[in-house]
C-alpha cells in the first residue's frame, strides 16, 4: 500500500528530521510553519477526511458544516440523492456560505454578503446584479460562472460514514485503510443502522498530532489509565494486539476479555490498586454483541479519525487543529437504531469511560498538554518511540509503539520532511 | 422556610461542598435511585440521551468520587460555582421541579482562572424526612465545548 501514496516533494523548509521514526523531533509539535504545510499536504492531500454520518444528511437539501483541518466545509445531500462536499467559502469575497451547524430543505445556498448563489454541489449558479442595474455596473461580459467556485471534494461512504478527499490520487477507502482495519469497521458498523446519541467537543491544549499519537499508543493505556488496569479491561498481558495498516497510517488496538483473574505483571506499578472496587458494577457489565470476546477496540484512520467500541459504548472521534497548540476533539456517541431501551441505557453508562469526563479518557485530554508544556524549549530534542522495535508492522502485543511509528511514516511521506 | 429558600439553600450547600473539595458528601445531595447527567444545550434540544457524565444511581456518584480520588490523573484544580436564584417550575405532593442558572470558574494549580462552564440545572427534588435531595439533576451546559477535561462534577 505505501506505493499508492505519492510522497510529497521535499519541503523548502529549514526543518530537518535527521533520525529514523524511532526518534520524533519535538519541532513537529511546535513549529508554526507546519500548520500550513500540513493543511496543504495532509488534510487537503491524499487522505480520507471524516465529514459526517450519512444519516445526518438523509434527505435531499439536508446539509451540515464541518472542517477539514482548518478549512470550513459544507456537506450536502443533492437532489439526486448523492452526497457532495465543498469548501464553505464564497468565490466572490471569501465569506462563509453556510453559517450554521446543519440545516434541511435547502434548494441552493446563497452567500449573505452579496447574494452569490450556489447549487447543492457548490457550483456557482448566479451573481446578483450580474448585468448591472438599469444598464449600469455589473460584471464584465467575459465573466464565466463555471470558472469560479469553492473547491469541491470527492466523497465516499463506508457503513454510513461520509469521508471526503481533495486528491485524485487517494486510493479507495477500503484500500486506504487495508483489509484488517476494514474488518474492524465491519465488526462494529457492518449491516447496522447507527444513531447519534450525543455530541461534544473537547478542546485540547496541544498540537493535534499529540492526540493522533495517543489514539495509536497502545502502550500507555494501562499505565496512564487506572480504570482499565483495575477492572482488567485493558492490561497489556491480556489477550489482544495491535494491527497497523499496510500504509502505516491506520491501526487497530484491541483487547480480549480476561480469562485469568490473577495478574502479577503490574505488581508495584502506580496504575494498579487491587483494593479499588466499584459500588455500582453496571458500569462494567458487558453484553457481548459480536461473535468474539473483544471488549475494547480502537480503530484509527490517518490522519484524524477514530472509531471506538469499549464494552457497549461506541463513539467516533475526529480532531482538527484550531492553531498550532489547540485542537478540537469532537466526540460523536452512537448506538444502533434498533437498540432495546435496556441496551441504550447500558451504552449511556459505559460512555462514562469516554469523553471529556471519561474515567478512562479524561487523562488523554490532559497528557498532550503535559507534553506541550514539557517541550516548551526542546525543539532540537526528540521523543523516543522505540517500544516493539523500529518497525510499523502488526504485533500480537500492545506493548509496542508500532502504530505511532506508522503515523509518522505516513506523515513524513506526505509532508516530505 | 419557603420552598424557594430551601432550594436556594440546597444549591448553596451543594456548591460549597464541591468548591471546598468535600466531594465525599456530594452524592448525599441525591436520592439513592437518582439520575445525574451533564450535557449541553444543543444535545438537550436534539433529544440526545448521552451525557459526558451519566449516573443513574447514587452509588455511581460515589464511584466517580472514588475514581477521582484514587484512579484519575489530572492537574490540581478547583471550581467556584455561582448558582443563581432558583425558579420553581412545578410543585407536587412529593416533588418539586426547579431550575437555576449556574456559572463555574475553574482555578488551575498555576493560578490560571477561566470561565469553565455556564448553564442551567434542571432539577427534580424530593423531601426525604426533612432533607431535600435531587431525584434528578440535569446539568445543561450552554456550550458543548469542554476545555481539556471535566474531572470535578458541576
Amino acid at each position: 500500500m505505501p506505493d499508492t501514496i505519492i510522497p510529497g516533494p521535499v519541503a523548502a523548509s529549514p526543518l530537518r528530521w535527521t533520525d529514523d521514526i524511532t526518534r520524533v523531533p519535538y519541532w513537529v509539535y511546535r513549529d508554526p510553519s507546519l500548520l500550513k504545510l500540513e493543511q496543504n499536504r495532509i488534510f487537503e492531500g491524499p487522505v480520507w477526511n471524516f465529514l459526517c454520518l450519512e444519516d445526518e444528511i438523509a434527505e435531499p437539501g439536508d446539509w451540515r458544516t464541518t472542517v477539514i483541518g482548518r478549512m470550513p466545509v459544507v456537506v450536502a445531500r443533492d437532489t439526486d440523492g448523492s452526497i457532495s462536499a465543498f469548501e464553505n467559502r464564497c468565490a466572490h469575497r471569501g465569506a462563509l456560505i453556510c453559517l450554521d451547524n446543519a440545516g434541511a430543505g435547502a434548494k441552493d445556498f446563497q452567500c449573505v454578503y452579496h447574494a452569490w448563489r450556489y447549487d447543492l454541489r457548490g457550483n456557482l449558479q448566479s451573481v446578483a446584479f450580474r448585468r448591472g442595474v438599469n444598464g449600469k455596473g455589473g460584471m464584465p461580459p467575459g465573466f464565466k460562472l463555471e470558472e469560479h467556485g469553492p473547491r469541491q471534494l470527492r466523497v465516499t461512504t463506508l457503513h454510513g460514514l461520509v469521508f471526503g478527499t481533495f486528491s485524485d490520487g487517494t486510493p479507495a477507502i477500503e484500500n486506504f485503510i487495508g483489509p484488517e482495519v476494514l474488518a474492524r469497521f465491519n465488526r462494529v458498523l457492518g449491516g447496522r443502522k447507527i444513531e447519534i446519541i450525543g455530541r461534544f467537543v473537547e478542546v485540547l491544549p496541544n498540537n493535534w498530532k499529540l492526540y493522533a499519537e495517543n489514539a495509536r499508543d497502545s502502550y500507555h493505556a494501562s499505565l496512564l489509565h487506572l480504570f482499565f488496569a483495575t477492572f482488567k479491561l485493558n492490561r497489556l498481558s491480556q489477550g489482544g494486539g495491535l494491527v497497523v495498516s499496510p500504509n502505516g497510517g491506520c491501526s487497530v488496538s484491541e483487547t480480549i476479555a480476561p480469562t485469568v483473574s490473577d495478574d502479577e505483571t503490574y505488581a508495584g506499578m502506580r496504575s494498579v490498586d487491587e483494593d479499588y472496587k466499584l459500588e455500582d458494577l453496571r458500569l462494567v457489565e458487558v453484553v457481548d454483541e459480536h461473535p468474539d470476546r473483544v471488549r475494547h477496540q480502537i480503530v484509527t484512520v490517518f490522519p484524524n479519525f477514530v472509531l471506538q467500541k469499549t464494552q457497549n459504548a461506541m463513539a467516533l472521534r475526529f480532531f482538527t487543529p484550531t492553531s498550532g497548540d489547540r485542537t478540537n476533539l469532537e466526540w460523536i456517541y452512537f448506538g444502533y437504531a434498533d437498540d432495546t431501551p435496556d441496551m441504550r441505557r447500558r451504552r449511556l453508562r459505559h460512555l462514562n469511560l469516554g469523553g471529556p469526563a471519561g474515567f478512562v479518557s479524561m487523562e488523554d485530554g490532559c497528557v498532550g498538554g503535559f507534553v506541550e508544556r514539557g517541550i516548551a524549549t526542546a525543539e532540537d530534542e526528540a521523543a523516543i518511540v522505540e517500544m516493539g522495535g523500529g518497525g510499523i508492522e502488526s504485533q500480537d502485543t500492545r506493548a509496542t509503539e508500532a502504530a505511532v511509528r506508522g503515523f509518522w511514516s505516513m506523515w513524513r511521506r506526505m509532508t516530505g520532511l | 422556610m419557603s420552598a424557594l429558600l430551601r432550594i436556594a439553600e440546597l444549591n448553596a450547600t451543594y456548591a460549597a461542598a464541591i468548591d471546598s473539595d468535600r466531594l465525599e458528601v456530594w452524592p448525599d445531595f441525591f436520592v439513592a435511585d437518582c439520575l445525574y447527567k451533564i450535557t449541553s444545550s444543543e444535545n438537550h434540544k436534539r433529544g440526545y440521551s448521552a451525557g459526558i457524565v451519566y449516573a443513574d444511581s447514587r452509588a455511581m456518584l460515589r464511584d466517580r468520587v472514588t475514581a477521582l480520588r484514587t484512579a484519575n490523573i489530572y492537574e490540581r484544580q478547583n471550581y467556584r460555582h455561582i448558582i443563581g436564584l432558583p425558579v420553581i417550575v412545578a410543585s407536587g405532593t412529593d416533588r418539586i421541579s426547579a431550575e437555576a442558572p449556574f456559572l463555574v470558574i475553574r482555578i488551575m494549580r498555576d493560578g490560571r482562572t477561566d470561565l469553565f462552564a455556564t448553564g442551567v440545572y434542571f432539577d427534580e427534588i424530593r423531601d426525604e424526612a426533612g432533607t431535600l435531595r435531587f431525584v434528578e439533576r440535569l446539568v445543561v451546559c450552554d456550550s458543548g465545548h469542554f476545555d481539556t477535561l471535566l474531572a470535578i462534577p458541576l
